[in-house]
């Protein structure tokens, strides 16, 4: 017996939750980027979840636009930690609120 | 049976994970525990029967991604001890709030729904050879475009995050104080 696809929703609403609550609760930009990622996560295991639970699962839709999703995820974090090693360099910090200044 | 409990074992490691990774006070810590929830992540991948993407995502993400931010965690470490700093911001209590409340607004309509309680309809199989062949013809557009997408991502990865050498910054600094005294020498000469 297979679990239904509503635990596999829930499972993915509750960690998009919580990297939504790390994103926006911790200070720390690397944590933020972490949260981020899980976000993304969350949202491939709904594509998976609905492609394997669905009428036509021959059709690989949800199968291609995971990895799709997950080649620009990398992009995103190679991008994102290469501006936070860029921005630590200059401003000597990581954490959120000491970057709000627009002007180096 | 045998399956629903190995999924809601895969499912409480990787949410338990998930939460560590995002509550723990060590930087290193949240990235080690990020790393073991996307390996969660690709079991349960692997249990939806996406062999390929599950293998994928534990390549991308536990293998370079978790790398990648081990690498940042490391290089930024000197900020992680400042005296009296606290972690989390200051209206974190809000933001603690916001994320229940999205979590109350996915999660209610999906239990509320009768349609969505149904087991595999039919059933799946993505073999690898299936999905080359349509990586090769269907999204083949999509296949190129991701990698320009990742080359200009590498490329700029490199350029932002390249240290400044010390002789481009002395060859770049003073050449307006040069250019005006070669300019006065040669004017004076």
């Amino acid at each position: 017996m297979n679990p239904l696809l509503t635990h596999y929703l829930v499972v993915s609403a509750l960690l998009f939750s919580i990297g939504f609550a790390g994103a926006v609760a911790r200070r720390s930009v690397i944590i933020v980027l972490i949260g981020i990622e899980l976000m993304l996560n969350a949202a491939n295991l709904n594509f998976i979840a609905f492609w394997r639970y669905g009428a036509h699962p021959e059709a690989l839709t949800g199968v291609m636009f995971v990895l799709f999703s997950i080649a620009i995820a990398a992009a995103e974090a190679a991008v994102g930690l290469a501006l936070i090693i860029a921005i630590y360099r200059q401003r000597k910090t990581t954490q959120v609120d000491g970057l709000d200044r627009l002007k180096g | 049976m045998l399956n629903e409990i190995a999924f809601y074992l895969i499912a409480a490691v990787t949410l338990a994970f998930a939460v560590a990774a995002m509550a723990l006070r060590q930087l290193i810590h949240c990235a080690l525990c990020a790393a073991a929830a996307f390996a969660g992540l690709a079991t349960l991948y692997l249990q939806l029967d996406a062999e390929f993407v599950g293998f994928a995502q534990l390549l991308v993400y536990v293998g370079a991604i978790a790398i990648l931010i081990v690498f940042a965690v490391l290089l930024t470490r000197a900020d992680e001890v400042l005296p009296g700093s606290r972690r989390s911001s200051p209206s974190w209590l809000m933001g603690i709030a916001a994320a229940v409340l999205v979590l109350a607004g996915i999660a209610l309509p999906i239990l509320s729904s009768p349609s969505l309680r149904h087991p595999p309809l039919a059933v799946a199989d993505a073999p690898v050879k299936l999905i080359g062949v349509e990586l090769m013809t269907r999204y083949v557009l999509p296949l190129e475009m991701a990698g320009v997408l990742l080359t200009a991502a590498l490329m700029g990865a490199v350029v932002i995050a390249m240290r400044e050498e010390p002789e481009i910054k002395a060859q770049s600094r003073p050449p307006a104080a040069r250019g005006v005294e070669t300019g006065e020498a040669v004017s004076h000469s």
